[in-house]
């Protein structure tokens, strides 16, 4: 709040109004109105709804498709955010280092925030084709290993994971990089003097220094590989093979929209909104977001 | 730094510097390796994606591939549509999130915590979790495959409000007190010294926004039915037929390349803006 402000009696709320609208039409009445259809069931005849209570969820928490669904994201999920993260802090690592040359390393390393999900899948999945993919190709020659994504759930898990990853890189990288130019430089020469040097002053000093970013983006790409996938699985695996690479929001709109069981996927949004909701509030509870409302 | 041996030292710090290149050159090769092969593989004959493995220099088909994937698929109207798309929600974030910023900073009046406290709440509703509500508002208003319900329901931002509003809040009182004197209102003052000075913030904000805006997936592919109102993003699924008939690889890269180059562009030739946005918003 500043001290000093303006008054009017109409023109804040003409302010705020447009937001609001959005925020009110397209969040709330939708997300309240999951709420509402997850007790409801379409009729037969698609004609009308049937109020059915919590048979929905049951449905769900009791059906061990659902369940697979839900071990399949959290397979995907943190295969993402492990092997993102962990290239990520590497590059920002080299890329902090003072050499020549950085702009165009950082340049030639954070373009690929630019690259939409789908757009990797579809990239990826032709380096992994079974028959004309480099990938395939390569590991052909160095093992007699079957590498077919078309019928080995562990590949096409592997195949979205990669996926995910290069489109999420540049984002992670940018963030442990600025983490890493706000470490004082005096920090480092103290520890350096101290005879720290290399892995050690790394795990030691700099990694430490590093964990409230961390955890930042562990949240973040959580996050990002529940809910921003979903162009990959629908754009390049469409699910499969069997349900390997079924993860919950896919398994919600294939649901809702290809078997039209609107209640059934309701339940299932309001399933991921708890989840994302504990998400955010175990990243606000500790990196003590700035956010306060006076 | 007292070192007893300066030029061990030196040297070591010369060795691990060739280390820090050749690290990041193989990891700069690999990272910008799929996009190379992409791109080769759109400017061959199917013939010559179907030799494994492909030569890996570019061939003579690019103009041909671009060309018959352009007609195809309607690219002009599909790269449009998603121009439209992700200019009209970065640009849509960044207006109203400023009038609401302004109104929460600048303004006292009744239910300014609760509004606050909604837009805030937007963080915890990404479209999926509300996917079949939220299509049909969108249905009862009549705006399936329109501009309208591709857009609107994307301009919420609680990022965009929170930027703004910590950026006001570090605005001098005395440019309030100076604009009250002048005799100038709200709408005045927000013309005239805050938005000149936001600059910085917007750039940061249309980048990281248009990139968000152009990037979606979910929401425009079920907000929209015709092929004509098709962004380019979801136009790639179409291009890879899912039944008995093999895609034409050189062709789909060919998509591949038209929708990724234009953010990938703005990433690069505002960086430094984006940098600053990406931090900034998420803080």
């Amino acid at each position: 709040m500043k001290k000093s402000n303006f008054k009017n009696p109409v023109l804040p709320y003409l302010l705020v109004a447009p937001q609001l609208v959005v925020v009110v039409l397209f969040f709330f009445w939708p997300a309240f109105d999951s709420l509402r259809l997850s007790v409801f069931t379409v009729s037969p005849f698609g004609d009308r709804m049937i109020f059915v209570g919590l048979d929905n969820f049951v449905n769900l928490l009791t059906s061990p498709e659902y369940y697979r669904s839900v071990y399949h994201s959290f397979l995907f999920s943190l295969g993402v955010t492990f092997s993102c993260l962990s290239v990520s802090l590497l590059l920002a690592v080299l890329v902090n280092q003072k050499i020549r040359g950085l702009a165009f390393y950082r340049s030639a390393i954070l373009w690929t925030f630019g690259v939409a999900p789908p757009i990797s899948g579809v990239i990826w999945l032709f380096i992994f084709h079974p028959t004309y993919g480099i990938l395939s190709y390569l590991l052909a020659r160095v093992t007699s290993l079957e590498f077919n994504w078309l019928l080995q759930e562990w590949v096409a898990l592997v195949l979205v994971i990669f996926a995910a990853s290069y489109a999420h890189l540049g984002y992670n990288v940018a963030f442990f990089l600025a983490a890493l130019q706000n470490i004082p430089g005096t920090v480092v020469e103290a520890a350096r003097v101290d005879g720290a040097s290399g892995l050690r002053l790394f795990r030691s000093i700099t990694f430490p220094l590093l964990s409230p970013v961390t955890f930042f983006l562990f949240i973040m790409n959580m996050v990002f590989s529940f809910f921003e996938t979903f162009g990959i699985i629908h754009a390049v695996t469409q699910g499969g093979p069997g349900d390997a690479t079924t993860i919950m929001v896919y398994k919600a709109y294939v649901d809702g929209f290809v078997h039209m069981r609107m209640g059934l996927s309701a339940a299932q949004s309001v399933i991921l909104m708890a989840l994302v909701i504990f998400l955010t509030v175990l990243q606000f509870r500790y990196t003590e977001k700035k956010v306060s409302y006076s | 730094m007292i070192s007893s041996a300066p030029g061990r030292k030196k040297r070591k710090w010369e060795g691990s510097k060739a280390l820090v290149h050749l690290l990041l050159l193989v990891a700069v090769f690999l990272i910008c390796f799929p996009l190379y092969y992409a791109f080769v593989l759109s400017t061959q004959s199917m013939e010559e994606v179907m030799v494994t493995p492909q030569k890996l220099w570019p061939s003579s088909h690019l103009l041909e591939n671009y060309v018959k994937i352009w007609a195809r698929v309607n690219m002009g109207q599909l790269l449009f549509n998603s121009a439209v798309v992700a200019l009209a929600v970065s640009l849509g974030k960044i207006a109203i999130s400023i009038l609401s910023a302004f109104a929460i900073v600048y303004f006292n009046f009744r239910g300014k915590q609760v509004f606050f406290w909604m837009i805030f709440v937007t963080l915890m509703l990404p479209v999926p979790v509300r996917i079949i509500s939220t299509y049909q508002v969108v249905s009862e208003l009549g705006w399936v495959d329109t501009y309208m319900g591709l857009i609107i329901p994307l301009i919420a931002s609680a990022t965009a409000t929170f930027l703004f509003r910590q950026f006001y809040l570090t605005i001098p009182d005395e440019l309030v007190d100076a604009a009250k004197i002048d005799g100038s209102g709200p709408l005045r003052f927000l013309w005239s010294v805050l938005l000149p000075n936001s600059g910085p913030s917007m750039a940061a904000l249309f980048v990281v926004m248009f990139i968000y805006g152009w990037n979606q997936y979910l929401w425009p592919l079920m907000a929209t039915s015709s092929d004509k109102m098709k962004v380019v993003v979801v136009g790639i699924a179409s291009t890879i037929p899912s039944g008995t008939q093999p895609p034409e690889w050189n062709l789909v890269m060919a998509v591949a390349m038209m929708a990724l180059i234009p953010p990938v562009l703005v990433v690069l030739f505002m960086q430094r803006y984006f940098m600053h946005g990406l931090l900034e918003t998420e803080k």
